[in-house]
């Protein structure tokens, strides 16, 4: 076991746990961050994706040990009222159905448009490619990405 | 207006009263469960009054409708409740949905998610919970206002005198009606008069949703609570015999590990599992488990034979071929007709064992405590949890509560109740409370699987290109996948359907639309087939095979309306221009009747750098009144991309009953950039009861692709999955 100083949604938090950890057990078991999800745990699905600084990370392979002082950016803390652009356009387009892996989705897309304001459908494609719905909701996610583009 | 007999007898609203505590008068407290304070303009309520098992309206007006069902995604959770709101007659802003407890007595409704039954079962009970809470605070008013029921009326959360100034909101008279008498019978909308139904509305937990709250049973924490997961056998036809439990049980933040047993006598029909003993550790936290689960050393045992995915494929062969198959229907002379065709052609087509994949894992908490029993968790089936744990655990079922999350994908995977029972076996020996968590590898690797199936099409075409004789013969694992009875049975002269289960220990279950998806894909490219040997346009085959099933049906009764299915067609051909030509892109059809709706659809391929991509499907769909249309067009979308995906590369192979994927790094799921650019839905309109939408729009996707995939490459696709197997089938069309 070991202490981790971390900078999550914006907090200062301390934890002490085996540095192995990943990242994702330390949101969710230890934090009560549980809005990023677990999905396969090999960095396949995306269902766990936060931001580690302004990149999109795979937290469920990030060992905590790893994070260091780079501010991490989970769904919860995406926006303080849940008014970010992409939050808004996946409500907007009525995006979900189970939902399970929608804030994967959404931390991803929000590290697209930052990365690239205006991405073309390819872009889009290729950038959301490691984000898995199951439910099938890819359509409308494409679409709520646009929306988001436009109206950011 | 239609004059149907309320369900709601005196006898059940005395029930649902009484557990409401004498003074109908619910205490809740607003501010600790919702962040906002208004709704739709309405203030929150001091007081909350319940008029049924449904509804409870606040003094302000704000009304909370629970929705009875499970919700998988099915968006059951927005459209059940908006039919209680449209015969209530409130403004479905003033409306906030909970999540209801398992009481089918109090809903009057079965309490699941299976068959995408839940609006087509649940309509009328809906409708008239909406309808007798209409009527009792319409009977409220008239008392306080003291006059005549008919001459009030109520309309968006008013109610109003119609010869009279007088009104007031639903929330003024709310705490008088809880005590009036639920009327016998009540009034139900005409649907011409709907306002709400038919509308688009948002999914009701959207915001929940991107704001990463709480909502699965992953996510669900108690205090004192313990983590804990098990260890199954490698191999389907192996049992645990023991383990290094004390080294085990000597690692960090273990408290426990022991076997269990989760075995009963009489198990119901969802209680499906391979593996009664399991191995479970509990602890402190998830990753420290998972280290403990890798650190297991158990010995396992032999108890029967280990399966193989060769041995598999070879059984199916065999039994299809030279097995004893049940005649399922017969009409005229198959043989007779075969013989006397100009032309014959036969097709045999396969798919393989596949899991649910939900992603969200199998996961549920429970608390046994020595004579009651609290489960929580995503579960499509909570009543049969509740009997099965009852009986596993001899606690009676009234002792037994179980809380619903929503759940992170159904797919038929959660009607299985196996993994709330090992929780609650875990809870029992450890006499903790415990939320059992099965991480991605226990899920893929010990599944209910959809069952592999193998089927065999024969069509006779005489000169004049008739269709004049089809025969079907499918066997497959848990059930032979032949629906004798639905089409083209009833418009064929010379019929017949035969059917074989074949053995194996492998677990299996339903997967979203049981064979459905699998007859669909393949009956729907066979005749794709069969229409090009006869020269015709594949929809105009159907259609006349329509005509015959409605004018001159063959046979005793078939499962399907010819003009509803025959409406589908007609409307996605005319909505997608079938009959034109358009360069470069490839056209496939299809349609399929399956749990009580119908759906056609065209696929629409095109080439890009020489690979096949889905670029449009067209959707026409006949379930009767839609009820939201939102949540009605995604859910269509979803099974597109679901049985398109399916279909090209989903596939568990087994090697001595050791499944061979486990997680989605081998097991390949259908991503963004292969998913269809654009899928447009239409519905017919009609007034005709409503019907499922969870199921249907996923198997004509499979015939559609496969046809349109006919188009692209000139290869005709019979193996599932399509982007992997050898698609090599012998025979062409032969003369007859």
């Amino acid at each position: 076991m070991a202490q981790f100083n971390l900078n999550i949604n914006g907090r200062e938090v301390q934890v002490d746990v085996d540095p192995a950890t990943p990242l994702l057990w330390v949101l969710r078991d230890h934090l009560d961050l549980t809005g990023t999800k677990y999905g396969c745990g090999i960095a396949q699905c995306g269902s766990c994706t936060v931001h580690v600084g302004d990149v999109a990370f795979r937290s469920c392979s990030m060992p905590v040990s790893q994070v260091g002082n780079q501010p991490v950016t989970t769904i919860e803390g995406l926006s303080e009222n849940g008014d970010h652009p992409v939050q808004k356009a996946w409500l907007d387009h009525d995006v979900a159905q189970c939902g399970y892996c929608q804030s994967g989705q959404i931390m991803n897309a929000a590290a697209l448009l930052k990365s690239n304001p205006n991405p073309t459908d390819q872009q889009i494609a290729s950038a959301m490619d490691g984000n898995i719905c199951r439910c099938g909701t890819y359509v409308r996610i494409k679409e709520a990405i646009k929306s988001a583009a436009a109206n950011s | 207006m239609t004059f149907v007999k309320t369900h709601y007898n005196r006898r059940s609203f005395l029930k649902v009263s009484a557990a409401t505590g004498g003074g109908m008068l619910i205490g809740f407290n607003w501010l600790t469960s919702c962040t906002s304070a208004t709704q739709g303009g309405v203030a929150v309520p001091n007081e909350w009054f319940k008029i049924n098992g449904y509804i409870k309206i606040g003094d302000t007006g704000m009304v909370t409708i629970y929705s009875p069902n499970p919700e998988i995604g099915q968006n059951v959770m927005t459209s059940m409740p908006m039919i209680v709101a449209e015969e209530l007659d409130v403004p479905w802003e003033n409306v906030r949905v909970e999540q209801g407890m398992l009481d089918e007595d109090s809903f009057n409704n079965p309490q699941f998610a299976g068959g995408s039954l839940s609006i087509m079962l649940g309509w009328d009970a809906l409708r008239m919970a909406g309808a007798t809470g209409k009527r009792m605070l319409i009977e409220a008013a008239a008392k306080e206002w003291g006059v005549e029921a008919s001459d009030l009326t109520a309309s968006e959360g008013m109610i109003k005198e119609i010869n009279g100034s007088r009104s007031m909101g639903y929330g003024e008279i709310a705490s008088k009606a809880v005590g009036m008498e639920v009327p016998e019978e009540v009034d139900l909308k005409d649907p011409k008069d709907y306002k709400l139904i038919g509308t688009a509305q948002k999914n009701v937990e959207g915001q929940k949703i991107v704001t990463g709250q709480p909502l699965f049973g992953l996510d669900f924490k108690r205090e004192g609570m313990l983590i804990a997961m098990i260890e199954h056998p490698p191999a389907f036809g192996m049992r645990v015999k023991d383990f290094n439990q004390a080294e085990i049980k000597g690692m960090d933040g273990v408290r426990d590990a022991f076997i269990i047993d989760t075995a009963y006598e009489d198990e119901g029909r969802f209680d499906v599992n391979a593996f009664n003993q399991l191995i479970a550790i509990i602890g402190d936290s998830t990753w420290q488990l998972m280290k403990a689960k890798k650190a297991l050393k158990a010995n396992w045992e032999g108890v029967s034979p280990l399966e193989s995915s060769t041995r598999h494929a070879a059984s199916l062969e065999k039994d299809i071929e030279r097995g004893q198959l049940q005649e399922e229907r017969k009409d005229g002379n198959p043989d007779a007709a075969f013989a006397r065709a100009a032309k014959v052609i036969e097709r045999t087509y396969t798919a393989p064992i596949m899991p649910h994949n939900t992603l969200e894992p199998m996961n549920f908490f429970a608390h046994v405590k020595d004579d009651s029993v609290e489960l929580v968790g995503p579960t499509q089936t909570p009543n049969n949890l509740r009997e099965s744990t009852s009986k596993m655990l001899g606690i009676p079922a009234d002792n037994i509560t179980v809380q619903m999350t929503r759940m992170g994908g159904g797919f038929g995977r959660r009607l299985y109740t196996h993994f709330g029972l090992e929780a609650a076996a875990i809870s029992k020996k450890a006499n903790a409370p415990v939320k059992l968590v099965y991480t991605r590898e226990d899920d893929m690797t010990n599944g209910i699987y959809r069952p592999a199936y193998r089927s065999t099409y024969k069509a006779g075409l005489d000169e004049n290109n008739n269709l004049t004789a089809f025969t079907v013969k499918g066997v497959g694992f848990r059930e032979g996948p032949v629906f004798p009875d639905r089409f083209p049975a009833g418009a064929i002269d010379n019929y017949y359907a035969s059917k074989r289960v074949s053995p194996s220990n492998i677990s299996f279950g339903a997967w979203r639309a049981p064979r459905s998806h699998f007859t669909a894909g393949a009956e729907q490219s066979f005749l794709d087939e069969v229409a090009e040997a006869a020269g015709k346009d594949p929809i105009d085959l159907r259609l006349e095979l329509f005509d015959r099933a409605k004018n001159n049906p063959v046979g005793k009764e078939y499962e399907y309306d010819a003009d509803r299915y025959a409406g589908v067609l007609k409307l996605v051909r005319e909505k997608a221009n079938w009959d034109t030509e358009m360069p470069g892109v490839h056209r496939g059809v299809a349609a399929y009747f399956c749990h009580n709706s119908y759906v056609a659809e065209i696929v629409d391929i095109v080439m890009e750098s020489g690979e096949p991509k889905v670029k449009k499907v067209w959707c026409a769909v006949d379930c009767g009144i839609v009820i939201n249309r939102e949540g009605a067009i995604n859910i269509i979308q979803g099974g597109v991309v679901d049985g398109i995906g399916h279909a090209m590369t989903a596939e568990l192979n087994f090697e001595n009953g050791k499944p061979v994927q486990k997680n989605f790094d081998a097991f390949q799921l259908i991503r963004h950039s292969q998913a269809p650019e654009e899928i447009e839905v239409f519905f017919v309109e009609n007034d005709i009861s409503p019907t499922g939408l969870g199921e249907p729009g996923l198997p004509p996707a499979v015939g559609a692709l496969a046809n349109a995939l006919y188009k692209a490459t000139g290869r005709r696709y019979y193996h599932q999955p399509f982007a992997t197997k050898d698609q090599d089938q012998q025979g062409e069309v032969l003369l007859g």
